[in-house]
């Protein structure tokens, strides 16, 4: 049987055991030692962690951009993106390169320094939710003890970016994107908050770790006991409400270029404009990434014991991948199906249905969790 | 608490205005108030260029008022000058003819729905709508050589027979259709959201929406039956079996409704015509309307003497045009231009019903409203 036991708490560890394997952290870190900055080679190592990320964050968002435009061309009966690399894999780089090339502009009337700040304000933390996601086993950044917590705190930074952006630019559209925008994010972050607690109402920890090894179980050895199917409304609730959250179609006020042009950065160019780009594919990716990690089981699988230890992080990266672009796979899918919704009614959804439902969930699993039903 | 309302120019160029025009709304928050609707902006004087051209010339410039159907525009002209002149059309034309108009209104519909969709954030619909009506446009290439601007139906016929090969494809099109309009119900129809966007807005009652003088599919949604194909029957309508389309919800979803039960019934006629084509020549043999030579020749009878001259008088005539009644008002004076060419255009006059029905809605019910009435601004301002 699975143990939940891990071998490392994060990555930091792994990195010190892979060089201790290799037989050469001794060494570099006795030079440090003598020199008297110990700390200097934990940080160049934590240094060495958050190029990786970085690294595997930009790619993730050059890839799912071509995901995206391949998924709708599919659905769309056409080909997308073929004629920069095979199968237009490269098109995301021209893309980057085009929009390098583009002359950043600064509308006069602008707040030149909100204007500015915004863009990094908003891709920032999009990156930073990627912290305290368990990307596999002992693959996690630091796990957090309020990693839940942190996550949705840093995601509701990207609301004061967007009125930041959409004040900034002195332009009617992009204040009534940004205030669409932010109306709709907080509206839903309440249904996310609620329905995320129910699972910690099962775990009694905010750590995603621990979220994830409480889902590494299986009923009659091989059911996985995925949140999923203890909180199939919570699941629900979460899915519709992380998918408000990224602003994509049926919900995407905040560029509802039929309306507004294209909302809040309707005035930003080059790579300003990039950067909201980059932020919108950074955040689907680690909005789906909690998804998985809250409901479907993270990187756990059943008969993931099996394998030899050395090979379990690998493997486990490979599962919580197929998993999370699972999720996002239906995100692209939904945006080619479906029509966007009109923003009143968008709000009754948010405060008429979602919230009390996420409510009686709460309820409801406090209720049974207390006369011990699970 | 003091508010003030706010003036929003929507257009001349917007992305859901589907061509250039302006609707001046006067907003309470997200509220329409009053919307003006401002047109003209792709205004050609085409009525005008019509007393400049001889009776012939002017069918080129018919294709150019509803560009998605022009072949409806030809014919609704056509139909005019062939009562004014007296002229009787072989069979054979008529069901060309017929086949025609309504492959056009197949094609009409399916760009209507793609732009609806896509209006209200869909993408997919305007995507699968242009892949069906790429196969249709290929037919109208086979018969004309031109894919959107056809110049096709003449007075006294067609200007070609139906070319080699032309049956089987078009029988291959009606059978592909038939289950690619189940295809888009499924993708569309029962979407709970687009239910929600489409339902219970942009009602208008049939009265109102007949005073605005709303016509076609965009005025059987609110429950008249009123099909200039039954009602005033022209062409070989009369002996083709076919229904008039008519929803009672006065809705938006019912002016779309009554667009997909269209294309159905249009595949159904398309089928009869298929069936019924009978042999013969595509165009009239006898000779019309050629002016005798009689007193002083001026300048362009000497240089021109055989030009096709109607006798004077006048005719309003009107088809059921996949927009709504599309007529022609044409005077001879009995020289070889017409006197005065007056346009009834369904977009025109559907549009103006527009104010009414979205006071009090927000602007993505406009949008939506605007998507089903089904407006091509070259039809509007002319």
């Amino acid at each position: 049987m699975w143990t939940g036991d891990i071998m490392f708490a994060n990555a930091y560890e792994l990195i010190v055991y892979i060089l201790n394997f290799i037989g050469i952290y001794e060494p570099i870190n006795n030079i440090f030692k003598m020199l008297g900055i110990e700390y200097v080679l934990r940080i160049i190592i934590v240094f060495v962690e958050i190029a990786i990320l970085l690294v595997f964050a930009l790619l993730t968002i050059m890839f799912l951009t071509w995901m995206e435009r391949k998924v709708v061309a599919m659905v769309q009966a056409r080909y997308g993106p073929m004629v920069t690399g095979p199968r237009g894999l490269l098109q995301p780089v021209m893309d980057g390169i085009k929009l390098i090339g583009k002359e950043d502009i600064i509308p006069a009337k602008a707040d030149r320094w909100i204007f500015t700040l915004a863009p990094f304000l908003i891709f920032i933390p999009a990156l930073l939710i990627f912290i305290p996601i368990p990307f596999g086993e002992s693959l996690i950044i630091s796990d957090l003890n309020v990693g839940l917590l942190y996550i949705i705190a840093i995601s509701a930074v990207s609301p004061i970016a967007i009125l930041l952006a959409g004040w900034a630019s002195n332009n009617k559209y992009s204040l009534m994107g940004a205030i669409r925008a932010v109306a709709q994010d907080i509206s839903y972050t309440i249904p996310l908050a609620l329905s995320a607690i129910a699972i910690v109402l099962f775990t009694g920890s905010l750590s995603t770790v621990e979220i994830v090894s409480a889902q590494s179980e299986t009923w009659f050895g091989f059911i996985p006991k995925w949140f999923i199917f203890l909180q199939p409304l919570g699941f629900l609730l979460f899915l519709i409400a992380s998918i408000a959250e990224m602003g994509r179609i049926p919900f995407d006020f905040q560029e509802s270029e039929q309306e507004l042009v294209a909302g809040f950065f309707t005035e930003y160019s080059g790579m300003k404009f990039a950067m909201f780009f980059l932020a919108e594919y950074a955040h689907l990716f680690s909005v789906s990434a909690i998804v998985v990690t809250l409901f479907l089981g993270g990187w756990s699988f059943p008969f993931l014991t099996v394998l030899p230890a050395a090979l379990v992080p690998i493997v486990s990266l490979g599962i919580f991948l197929i998993k999370t672009y699972a999720v996002i796979f239906f995100a692209m899918w939904l945006r080619d199906t479906v029509p966007r919704v009109r923003i009143d009614q968008l709000m009754n959804l948010g405060w008429k249905i979602m919230i009390p439902l996420a409510l009686l969930n709460l309820l409801a699993t406090g209720f049974l969790l207390t006369v011990g039903v699970f | 608490m003091k508010t003030e309302e706010l003036l929003i120019n929507m257009g001349p160029v917007h992305p859901s205005t589907h061509g250039v025009l302006r609707f001046k709304l006067t907003m309470d928050g997200e509220i329409i108030k009053k919307c003006e609707i401002v047109m003209g902006y792709l205004h050609r004087g085409t009525e005008k260029l019509g007393e400049m051209k001889t009776y012939l010339q002017f069918v080129p410039y018919t294709d150019r008022l509803d560009y998605i159907s022009a072949f409806p525009n030809n014919y609704a002209y056509v139909k005019a000058v062939e009562e004014l002149a007296g002229i009787e059309v072989p069979l054979r034309a008529e069901y060309i003819r017929v086949l025609t108009l309504e492959l056009n209104r197949v094609v009409n519909h399916l760009v209507m729905l793609g732009s609806l969709l896509l209006d209200l954030g869909g993408s997919t619909m305007i995507m699968w709508g242009f892949r069906e009506r790429e196969n249709a446009l290929q037919l109208f290439e086979m018969l004309c050589g031109a894919r959107m601007t056809f110049n096709y139906i003449r007075p006294g016929g067609v200007r070609e027979d139906l070319p080699e090969g032309f049956m089987p494809k078009l029988n291959e099109f009606i059978k592909d259709m038939e289950y690619r309009i189940d295809d888009y119900e499924q993708l569309i129809s029962g979407n709970e959201i687009f239910m929600m966007r489409m339902k219970n807005i942009g009602v208008l009652s049939a009265k109102d929406a007949i005073s605005y003088g709303m016509t076609g599919p965009s005025l059987r949604g609110h429950g008249v039956n009123y099909d200039i194909r039954k009602v005033e029957p022209y062409s070989v309508y009369p002996d083709l079996d076919f229904r008039a389309c008519v929803r009672n919800e006065c809705d938006s979803f019912a002016r779309y409704m009554v667009r997909i039960d269209e294309m159905r019934e249009s595949l159904h006629i398309l089928r009869q015509v298929v069936d019924a084509m009978p042999e013969g020549k595509p165009t009239s043999q006898a000779k019309y309307g050629i002016a005798p030579m009689t007193g002083a020749p001026t300048a362009v009878s000497t240089y021109f003497p055989r030009i096709f001259t109607p006798p004077p008088g006048e005719v309003y005539s009107r088809i059921e045009a996949p927009k709504g009644e599309l007529g022609f008002y044409v005077v001879s004076d009995g020289t070889i231009k017409p006197y005065r060419i007056k346009i009834r255009s369904p977009s025109f006059c559907n549009l103006t019903a527009i104010p009414k029905m979205v006071e009090g809605l927000m602007i993505p019910d406009l949008i939506a409203a605007f998507g089903t009435i089904d407006v091509v601004l070259g039809d509007v301002d002319r």
